[in-house]
């Protein structure tokens, strides 16, 4: 099944605000950015072929860096990971949380169950082989909604730091139209990279056990060492929660298709009954997969966004806690020199310039720090008012619908 | 068990709501199954159930009895019931199904949820086997009813294989194998016959389809329960990992709801359930009764039939006679067709009159089909709309936390 899909694309569902809500919700949906007229960025548009997504990246700025104010390149998620990759290696970023990488997108699950759904067509009505396919059709089409904007809110955090936008990368990935040839990592270099990984995580062990001189890092890393995990155990069971809100509100769609084919063949007064309940479900039915969906969006992305954000925080600390240990063996270092007598200057010149990099990384790290404690608290509280506001929406919604149906049942009898 | 007691509570008051409705009808009569007992250890072990009965009617001796009985005994009141009237066209309710696995769990002394809710489940079951069996005028002035009910000393019943519910089925399978080998396939003069038998083969087909479905719906309503309970442990957590006051505070009562949303979903599967998925279940059940009524009718014209064919060789074989020189068994074959006439008059009166009891029971059926649905659905949908209001509630008490968050 082929889907072409952009988010601009209204009408896939009559009923109120569906859309709406959803593309307003998903700009910068768990970061609290400021927009700023030097440089916007955004997906304008996207594209879902077989087993890849390109996305239209338009840039608007009135920077000097650039050839024209407005322009749009095509993009693939590849490239997104080559520029994030590019941060992390450059040892100038090293004092700042890097904007954590957009998930690669992931339709495998969406497609196997449209491909099922293809196989099992023999074995249902057609009013339910519709139903189901437009079922599968929006699921297909939110997961797509939701990787365009885990992408984009990447884009812009890249955009709205101060350091991170001058980035040459950054702007070459914004303008050059061309394919950036970016091929993906061969095995070599992916076992590579999980070896670095296996020495960044040792050395954390190391670091985290050092007590910090600076109270300041000392309780932001037993902050950060515990939220992280936290985030990631409420991350797992807010989506496991969700899965079976869906799953109930797919046995209540399933249970409205049979109450209307009862109320076709029945013979008795109760026609007319399971035909109005069935009409009901039917609708009760497709606010709680709202339910469900606003929950993911609100809930659910927002501990996905933030385990990899404390991520990107601990992440910091470790680089800072390197370059601690650097200035600290380049000290011991130079007191073994002038001991000996042998290469001081030398020992010196290396000493100044890790005791530098510390001293930097420690001045912006602090201030990234702080900054991402202001940004989480404003995420969550932006995020769980609106979560409060559409579950009480959707509840109202279904007490009037409840409530109205009830009062024409009762009313029959 | 905190949760646990609390459903039984609200098990309790669901099956008032149903008990309630049924006794503003003209019958006057209400019956309990409650307080089950275990008798006995280990695999010889059984559940005794007290039934009372609370009633002005006349036949029954007082107006208020009380007795004991075993699961074995209501399935014996429903072999009885079935092998006398079932032959006649009338809709025997059948009793509950048997359950091994359930069974041997509480024979094995297991006190964990699951065996207390088969208890539950089962008396709840029995208590509506009972209220459908004394709805129907006939079964209830029926004497093996008002000894069932009424005497403190029952005789333990045997061979309660013979008519449970999967022995309604071997029993209705038979009759249909029996039509299907009949070499005169039954004309079916009477449109109305041959109509019903179509909506009830339907209304199966739907019923057991909606069931599946129910009983899905509880499932993942029960499952949806957990994962909010884990759900509102795991946010109590990451609130007292905040280092942001007003957010810790707002996280940990995030999780307060969710605590709260998660109890909200498990008594709404378990009116799911109780209301909706078991009332199908019986349904179902009865349907089989049904279509067993009408294999009985089948039976009964083949029977009729059979006579004919008999009477006609009979007739025959007397015509032959005539011209042989044999007297004895002349008259011998004149006797055997009065004989046969006879059989052939009776079965044409049973046929007319299992008919006439059929249309009149199927009549019966439908009209307490229609008030049993209307009132459950009435009841499941009041249900729904307290889980709505109590949302509702929880969340409005949250938002403003939410909003302090600063």
């Amino acid at each position: 099944i082929f889907l072409c899909v952009s988010p601009q694309q209204e009408g896939l569902d009559d009923g109120p605000d569906f859309l709406s809500e959803e593309d307003r919700g998903l700009r910068a949906v768990n970061v609290d950015l400021q927009t700023d007229a030097t440089l916007q960025v955004d997906i304008s548009d996207a594209l879902s072929e077989r087993d890849k997504v390109k996305f239209t990246v338009h840039t608007k700025s009135t920077l000097p860096n650039f050839k024209q104010n407005e322009f749009s390149v095509v993009r693939q998620h590849e490239e997104f990971i080559w520029l994030h990759d590019s941060f992390v290696e450059n040892e100038e970023y090293a004092g700042y949380i890097i904007p954590p990488a957009p998930p690669r997108p992931d339709f495998d699950a969406s497609r196997e169950k449209l491909q099922k759904l293809g196989e099992g067509e023999g074995s249902m009505t057609k009013e339910e082989f519709t139903k189901m396919k437009q079922e599968l059709e929006a699921e297909y089409l939110a997961i797509f909604k939701k990787t365009v904007a885990m992408h984009e809110v990447f884009l812009c955090r890249v955009a709205a730091h101060p350091v991170l936008r001058k980035d040459l990368n950054f702007h070459v990935f914004l303008e050059y139209n061309q394919d950036l040839s970016v091929r993906g990592k061969n095995k070599k270099e992916k076992l590579e990279d999980f070896f670095k990984n296996v020495v960044k995580s040792a050395d954390g062990v190391l670091v985290a056990g050092v007590k910090d001189v600076d109270d300041f890092f000392e309780h932001e890393k037993t902050f950060l060492l515990e939220y992280h995990n936290r985030v990631k155990d409420s991350s797992a069971k807010s989506d496991r929660m969700i899965r079976s809100h869906k799953s109930a509100a797919d046995d209540i769609n399933r249970i409205a298709s049979t109450l209307y084919t009862l109320g076709t063949q029945d013979s008795t007064d109760l026609c007319k009954f399971f035909l109005k309940v069935s009409e009901l479900f039917e609708k009760t039915r497709k606010i709680e997969a709202r339910v469900a969906a606003d929950e993911d969006l609100k809930l659910a992305d927002l501990l996905k966004y933030y385990l990899r954000e404390s991520q990107a925080a601990k992440d910091l600390l470790y680089r800072r806690g390197r370059a601690l240990v650097d200035y600290e063996n380049a000290n011991k270092a130079l007191d073994k020199a002038r001991a000996k007598n042998k290469d001081v200057l030398q020992a010196e010149t290396t000493q100044q310039v890790c005791c530098q990099k510390f001293e930097k990384i420690s001045e912006s790290a602090k201030q990234e720090l702080i900054d991402f404690k202001t940004r989480r608290v404003a995420a969550f509280r932006k995020n769980l008012v609106e979560l409060a506001e559409l579950e009480l929406k959707h509840a109202k919604g279904n007490l009037q619908l409840l409530q109205s149906c009830l009062g024409v049942l009762k009313g029959d009898t | 068990m905190p949760h646990f007691r609390q459903n039984r509570l609200c098990l309790r008051e669901y099956f008032n709501m149903f008990n309630e409705e049924e006794n503003r009808d003209t019958f006057d009569i209400q019956i309990s199954v409650s307080d089950p007992e275990k008798v006995g250890d280990g695999m010889n072990a059984y559940m005794v159930y007290k039934v009372l009965t609370k009633t002005s009617l006349s036949i029954f001796s007082r107006d208020e009895v009380c007795v004991k009985r075993r699961f074995s005994d209501f399935l014996g009141l429903h072999s009885k019931l079935a092998s006398k009237y079932m032959h006649m066209g009338y809709i025997v309710p059948p009793a509950p199904e048997k359950s091994i696995v359930g069974m041997t769990k509480v024979k094995v002394g297991k006190e964990d949820l699951s065996s207390v809710e088969f208890v539950e489940k089962r008396r709840s079951a029995l208590e509506r086997y009972l209220l459908r069996t004394v709805k129907h005028p006939a079964l209830l002035k029926d004497p093996d009813v008002l000894q069932f009910l009424e005497s403190s000393e029952l005789p333990r019943a045997v061979s309660t294989q013979a008519l449970s519910g999967a022995g309604i089925l071997r029993m209705v399978n038979k009759a249909a194998d029996a039509v299907n080998k009949m070499t005169i396939k039954m004309n079916e003069s009477d449109a109305w016959f041959e109509e019903k038998q179509q909506q009830f083969e339907n209304l199966d087909v739907q019923l057991r389809k909606l069931h599946a479905s129910v009983e899905s719906l509880v499932c993942h309503r029960k499952e949806l329960s957990v994962n909010t309970a884990s759900f509102a442990k795991s946010a109590a957590m990451l609130g007292n990992s905040e280092d942001h006051t007003a957010l810790s505070r707002a996280l940990s009562q995030l999780a307060e709801v969710e605590e709260k949303i998660d109890q909200l979903h498990q008594d709404q599967a378990c009116a799911d359930f109780y209301l909706i998925s078991e009332l199908l279940g019986d349904y179902v059940r009865l349907i089989t009764a049904v279509k067993g009524v009408f294999d009985q009718r089948m039976k009964t014209w083949a029977k009729c039939q059979d006579a004919q064919v008999m009477l006609q060789r009979k007739r025959e074989a007397e015509a032959k006679l005539q011209h042989a020189n044999k007297p004895d068994k002349l008259q011998q074959a004149k006797d055997e067709i009065r004989e046969w006439e006879g059989k052939v008059q009776q079965g044409e009166r049973d046929f007319e009159q299992i008919s006439k009891n059929i249309r009149r029971e199927v009549g019966r059926f439908e009209k307490d089909r229609v008030k049993d649905f209307r009132v459950v659905i009435i009841k499941y949908l009041e249900s729904l709309v307290h889980t709505q209001q109590q949302m509702i509630k929880y969340w409005e008490a949250f938002l403003p936390e939410a909003k302090a968050i600063a």
